[in-house]
């Protein structure tokens, strides 16, 4: 029988097996951020130990920068911050910290310096490491115990997941994206529907996104609760990784290649699941809940608790509502929001700006609008297109680079009440500043929104 | 890490599902970089509610969380497990949990329990109707008890191994040392390096 991409990959990473243990697996590259790794290197210290692989290992900045110049001036996110360089600068680990070129959100960098490659084994103590299985890997989110075992031993013991094919078939209509895909494939399979598995996304639709696509759809693989999300490498992947600073040159980029041609799920291979959408028929989505299962097409309205029969969906959506302070059988293009945020893992790509910018030229924004750049990189290359004019005359707000409005950790938070539509990846209570409210939506839906003050899609205006 | 084998103790029914990482320890309290000092965030948002559960002193000095479906959903961080610890909680039943907390939990010695929902269900209603009930979570039998009821619950035979005998893995793992120098001579040589 023929084996999955995901069984391909696994296999290939298999230090040890032993009857009854899970697997040793060996990992190619270890991601590091200042809020998950300095109880890891602490412990580290404790027992003595040293870090294995400095050279498989990268950190950044990211979490609590503020995305305005100048210092950090939260005393606490200060020392968090200082602690990652003591630790880097200790244990030989190469980081790149505020202000320098090469910063930027963690799971952003990877790839722009051609470190995420197809086949790869990838982890980082973030749970939106399911972002790099785009380029063909296995790669998810850790904790900070197994932040210090990747540290110190560069192995993981896991069980392999189960395997899962989301088959999209069609092709996305014009002005659906990316966002609006795994925003209903979450929809449809729920917050829990992916516990358990690595999903690998097939199928045409996949097949047309651009890397910067398949990175937002496997960004938020974890969003359904699944440990990774993947896509074989073909053409786009290889273009997309030649000539950048990490990726194999000369001869070994034609072996690499040849290789990475091989990591492809065979056609007489069985998943254990499989789930099928059909892409022609989506149209943007939004998020109305506080999980980001909550979501349905911008032309529907609010829904009532009563539309669901299971009770636990009900209680979840009555309680969403009553956060969010929304009313049953609003439509959602009525509902008004005081902030937009473009940026995020998710959609702070050059591709996504470019979007935004798009769809900002020559307009004005009549709401708080954030455009934060995901990486130092993407925010220099949007400036030699002249983007960052495009949005600064549009009255958005140009920042530096970091997570930002993701999270309530540095100083770009809602106040309670305030509501956003956000490009980001979670809506969960709290999320992006205490009692905000937050409506998850994609790049074209956020700028088109910024201009109207209520959710609204690009062909509306 | 403590040993884990029986543990009985009261328990807090929390009726609420999709209970996420960020709402478990909000961010803010993310910052620290000692491991220490964490239970002051744990649900710090819902417990400014004088209704939240964890606020009824009927169930002060509970032990164990009885919490709806999709119990730790979303964000990696482990300082949610710390928080549950440090508040006092040893074990946490739910229907279903986020996979990476659950992993993170049992690095740390907090016991995720998976029972059905009905049984989840029954469990809640019973702590409701007496917050004093004692709960035992026996690792060893694999079974929750409870006034009369038993129910068993699965966990594969390693991870309840290490856990009753309290194992780092870190320590477990460093046994294999060669396979891992081993495997590393065998690696593609094209694979980058961050150097
Ligand atoms: S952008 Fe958001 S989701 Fe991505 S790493 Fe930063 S905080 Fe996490």
């Amino acid at each position: 029988m023929g084996r999955t991409l995901a069984e391909k990959v696994w296999e290939q990473h298999v230090v040890r097996r032993a009857d009854g243990e899970p697997d040793l697996l060996y990992i190619d590259l270890h991601l590091i951020h200042e809020v998950t790794s300095p109880q890891a290197f602490d412990g580290l210290r404790l027992a003595g130990r040293k870090v294995r692989r400095p050279d498989l290992t990268i950190a950044t900045e990211d979490h609590n920068v503020p995305t305005v110049l100048g210092p950090i001036t939260d005393p606490v996110s200060k020392t968090q911050v200082e602690t990652l360089r003591k630790n880097a600068a200790e244990f030989g680990v190469r980081l790149h910290p505020m202000g320098d070129a090469g910063q930027g959100v963690v799971h952003i960098i990877g790839p722009q310096f051609g470190l995420t490659q197809p086949g790869m084994t990838i982890v980082c103590g973030d749970s939106h490491t399911s972002t790099h299985g785009a380029f063909g890997g296995i790669a998810f989110g850790i904790g900070t115990s197994e932040v210090e075992h990747v540290l110190a031993t560069q192995t993981l013991p896991a069980y392999r997941p189960k395997t899962m094919a989301i088959e999209v078939s069609g092709e996305l209509p014009v002005g659906v994206t990316a966002k609006d895909l795994i925003l209903a494939i979450i929809a449809k399979i729920g917050t829990g529907g992916g516990q358990g598995y690595i999903v690998e996304y097939r199928g045409e639709a996949v097949r047309k996104l651009s890397m910067e696509g398949r990175m937002t759809v496997c960004n938020m693989s974890i969003e359904a609760g699944a440990r990774a999300g993947m896509i074989a490498p073909d053409e786009t992947t290889f273009d997309y990784l030649k000539g950048r600073r990490h990726a194999p040159e000369g001869e070994a980029w034609d072996q690499a290649v040849a290789y990475w041609k091989s990591l492809r799920t065979d056609d007489d291979a069985v998943f254990d699941k499989v789930v099928e959408i059909d892409a022609s028929t989506l149209t943007p989505y939004v998020t109305w809940g506080t999980n980001p299962g909550q979501g349905l097409p911008l032309d529907a309205a609010v829904p009532s608790p009563e539309d669901y029969t299971d009770p636990v969906a009900r209680s979840a959506a009555e309680r969403a509502l009553e956060y969010m302070g929304l009313t049953a059988g609003t439509p959602l293009r009525e509902i008004q929001v005081d902030t937009v945020f473009v940026g995020s893992c998710t959609n702070g790509r050059i591709e996504d700006l470019r979007s935004a910018a798009e769809i900002l030229r020559g307009r004005q924004v009549i709401t708080r609008t954030l455009i934060v750049p995901g990486s130092m990189l993407v925010k220099h290359q949007a400036e030699q297109e002249g983007l960052h004019e495009v949005f600064k005359a549009a009255g958005a707000e140009w920042r530096e680079a970091g997570c930002s409005m993701c999270l309530g950790m540095n100083p770009d938070t809602l106040q309670p009440g305030e509501r956003s539509a956000s490009t980001s990846n979670r809506n969960f209570e709290g999320r992006q500043g205490k009692g905000g409210r937050t409506h998850l939506v994609s790049p074209q839906v956020a700028a088109a929104t910024a201009v109207t003050g209520r959710l609204t899609a690009p062909a509306d205006l | 890490m403590d040993k884990f084998t029986t543990h009985t103790g009261t328990a807090v029914p929390l009726r609420r599902s999709n209970v996420d990482t960020d709402q478990i320890i909000p961010a803010v309290w993310l910052k620290q970089v000692s491991r220490t000092g964490f239970e002051k965030g744990l649900f710090s948002a819902w417990r400014e509610d004088p209704a939240f559960v964890l606020n009824d002193p009927s169930y002060e000095g509970a032990t164990v969380l009885v919490s709806g479906p999709d119990f730790g959903t979303g964000s990696s961080r482990e300082h949610a497990v710390w928080a549950l610890q440090q508040y006092g909680f040893r074990v946490v039943i739910a229907a279903r949990f986020g996979d990476i907390f659950r992993n993170n939990s049992t690095k740390m010695g907090l016991l995720p329990v998976i029972l059905p929902d009905d049984k989840v269900e029954a469990l809640q209603a019973a702590v409701e109707a007496d917050p004093k009930l004692e709960v035992t979570v026996d690792l060893d039998g694999r079974q929750v008890r409870w006034a009369g009821e038993s129910v068993a619950f699965e966990i594969d035979d390693y991870t309840r191994w290490r856990l009753m005998e309290g194992l780092d893995d870190i320590g477990l793992t460093l046994r294999h040392a060669e396979d891992v120098a081993a495997y590393e001579n065998g690696r593609q040589p094209w694979l980058p390096t961050t150097v």
